[in-house]
């Protein structure tokens, strides 16, 4: 299967590990659910990315599965997170958004959905960790701008539209800062909805 | 300056001609051409065309339709691709069909009532198919290719339309086509097709059996010959849409359906289906292979052939298909030696190292290739062909072969767009061409610049 999926590792790193810089995102070890939901949104438009949506025109749900399901399985290492230059106060705001969220902007935890751990959730909602802080800015301004979406209701954008410019900044600054856990594959459930939160719909991860 | 009057007019025209320059006479009989040629455009063109190919009316819609073979013929003449959206529903229409002249919007063509075509008839449909027009007797855009569809039966038309009919409905509204006037006017069209627009005998059954002339055709069934195959290539496969060489207005060359043209806006190169050193088929077998599974004598198809064969026609019964590659092969000019530039003996070690760096894992150190995964590059028509677009094309964009029932897993090669630039992709392709008994020209950064250029940018 390596030998069959070199057109995705030559801008995605040897075995899907990522490319060099924060713009190709790692494939090793994410949820095979949310993968080929990836590439299912790339094919038809809701992600915008032309050489990636060239190369799916000629494949089809099985074989995208099939590539989803490979990738997913490969057990990498991950390298330690790069140190980011935030402030302190910068950083205690995005580790409050993450792992409880603001009531008051109506933003819920990212743990909610993704994992007490934040590895992700089976089989549709990927880990946030390990993932440079590019890479999560790029994602969120997508979602806020329309350039990135998901099958309705998509609960990303809906969230990333919510957030202010300082919040996404210390948000995916907390992310990125943080050391993937030994157990770095996303666990079986969601957690328990924190009290008084309330759940969110997402067309990707029903 | 006067002119002297003709000296073998009437004594009436010589007492007249001196008031009436010649300027004006010329004017004048230009302006009745124009007006002659106006009336035919926009309503004897159209008649005789109606009249020559048979009402609908006079046909007859189908007593009994089947919906099976209706969905078979939807899939080989991949109906679906164009008119459905990146994304949308099936059959909803909104794909940007790119022509010379703008983007055309595909329609919505489910059984929604108001925005599909719940409300139409069998015999509206058949219109359509065969004179172009929309069932408010409208002139429809060549996108839609009734160049081609004019040629299938009615019995076709019924059996696709009752298929239509059962699609989901979806009610996307249509949307007008993003056309600089005047390409967007009934005009242009009413002029288009006087031009090129020429409606074939209307026939009950496929393979040209007419029901006027009584001439028992040949049952599609029975006879997978030469005859079926011309039928699905200048029909309802509509190749020639791609395939054929067109004129500045975007008409089809008479004598050229097959010889080969850019496409526009992408500028892949759709090779000439006679020639044998671009697409001409001399193997049968390659051609059925190439259609049904996308893979023939380790080569893969590419570029929009390879959508084409995804949707379309990888569903080709076997019989279809044969009757296809013997048509096909039935016009494939003889093989003859090639005239080819002299070899290049300046090797170019820069581009020899960018073969062996990014190439040479998967195409082989001798441009062979791996058997069932990666072309052979010696040898290789598509690498070799004069016009080099589809050769820069692949290593711009890389691509997967099609996933077909016969080639689910197939393997894919990388997008070299933002690795190599213009400089570095002519270098190399310059050397395949010229390595391993290659004999291509050489392809230049300019040619290289000017792909890349049509091309979105990531």
């Amino acid at each position: 299967m390596a030998q069959r999926t070199l057109a995705c590792t030559g801008c995605h790193g040897p075995q899907g590990k990522s490319g060099p810089d924060g713009y190709y995102p790692r494939l090793a070890g994410k949820p095979a659910g949310y993968l080929v939901n990836q590439l299912r949104n790339i094919q038809e438009g809701r992600r915008h990315y032309a050489p990636m949506q060239g190369l799916l025109v000629t494949l089809n749900d099985a074989y995208l599965q099939e590539i989803a399901n490979y990738f997913s399985a490969l057990e990498l290492p991950y390298p330690p997170p790069v140190a980011q230059r935030a402030d302190p106060a910068m950083l205690a705001r995005g580790q409050a958004l993450a792992t409880q969220g603001d009531r008051a902007l109506n933003i819920p935890a990212c743990t909610q959905c993704h994992g007490t751990a934040l590895t992700g959730v089976q089989p549709n909602t990927p880990g946030l960790l390990g993932l440079p802080r590019d890479y999560l800015n790029a994602q969120l301004g997508g979602w806020q701008t329309g350039q990135r979406r998901a099958q309705a209701p998509d609960c990303m954008a809906h969230i990333a539209k919510g957030l202010r410019d300082a919040d996404v900044h210390a948000v995916t600054s907390w992310l990125a800062s943080q050391t993937v856990p030994e157990a770095s594959r996303a666990v079986a459930q969601r957690p328990a909805l924190a009290p008084g939160a309330s759940a969110i719909a997402c067309g990707s991860a029903p | 300056m006067t002119l002297a009057p003709n000296r073998h007019a009437s004594a009436q025209w010589d007492v007249q001609a001196p008031r009436t320059p010649w300027l004006h006479r010329i004017a004048g009989a230009i302006g009745a051409l124009l007006v002659a040629a106006c009336v035919w455009v926009f309503w004897g063109a159209d008649a005789w065309h109606e009249r020559t190919s048979v009402s609908a009316a006079h046909l007859g819609a189908s007593a009994a339709p089947s919906l099976e073979h209706g969905a078979y013929l939807a899939r080989i003449g991949n109906c679906a691709l164009c008119h459905t959206a990146p994304g949308g529903a099936p059959f909803a229409g909104g794909r940007a069909i790119e022509t010379p002249f703008g983007a055309v919007l595909s329609t919505n063509i489910t059984p929604d009532p108001t925005q599909g075509i719940g409300q139409w008839s069998a015999n509206d449909f058949w219109r359509a198919l065969h004179h172009g027009k929309s069932r408010d007797g409208r002139r429809l855009s060549p996108a839609f290719p009734y160049t081609s569809y004019t040629r299938v039966s009615r019995a076709d038309a019924d059996d696709l339309f009752a298929y239509l009919q059962t699609v989901t409905p979806s009610a996307r509204p249509n949307s007008a086509s993003p056309l600089a006037w005047p390409f967007n006017t009934q005009a242009a069209l009413a002029v288009w097709r006087a031009l090129y627009f020429w409606p074939q005998p209307a026939s009950l059954e496929p393979d040209g059996a007419s029901p006027v002339a009584g001439g028992g055709g040949v049952n599609a069934a029975d006879a997978p010959g030469p005859a079926r195959g011309k039928y699905l290539v200048h029909g309802l496969g509509h190749c020639t849409e791609c395939h054929g060489k067109r004129n500045l207005l975007g008409g089809l060359v008479p004598g050229n359906e097959l010889a080969g043209a850019v496409l526009p806006g992408v500028p892949w190169h759709a090779p000439s289906l006679q020639d044998p050193s671009q697409a001409g088929a001399a193997s049968a077998a390659d051609t059925v292979a190439l259609l049904q599974i996308g893979a023939a004598g380790g080569r893969f198809v590419g570029g929009p052939m390879a959508e084409v064969v995804l949707h379309g026609t990888q569903h080709l019964t076997d019989a279809d298909a044969q009757a296809i590659a013997l048509y096909l092969q039935a016009v494939a000019w003889p093989t003859s030696p090639v005239a080819r530039p002299a070899q290049t003996s300046n090797a170019d070690p820069r581009a020899a190292r960018i073969y062996e760096d990014q190439c040479a894992d998967c195409h082989g150190k001798e441009g062979q290739g791996q058997a069932g995964a990666y072309p052979a590059l010696a040898g290789n028509r598509a690498v070799l062909m004069a016009q080099p677009n589809n050769a820069v094309l692949s290593v711009l964009h890389g691509g997967f072969a099609p996933a077909t029932a016969g080639n689910p897993r197939p393997y894919g090669m990388p997008p070299f767009l933002l690795q190599l630039g213009d400089a570095d992709v002519a270098a190399v392709l310059t050397h395949v061409r010229s390595s391993w008994g290659n004999q291509g020209a050489p392809v230049s950064a300019l040619q290289v610049q000017q792909i890349r250029r049509t091309q979105a940018t990531p």
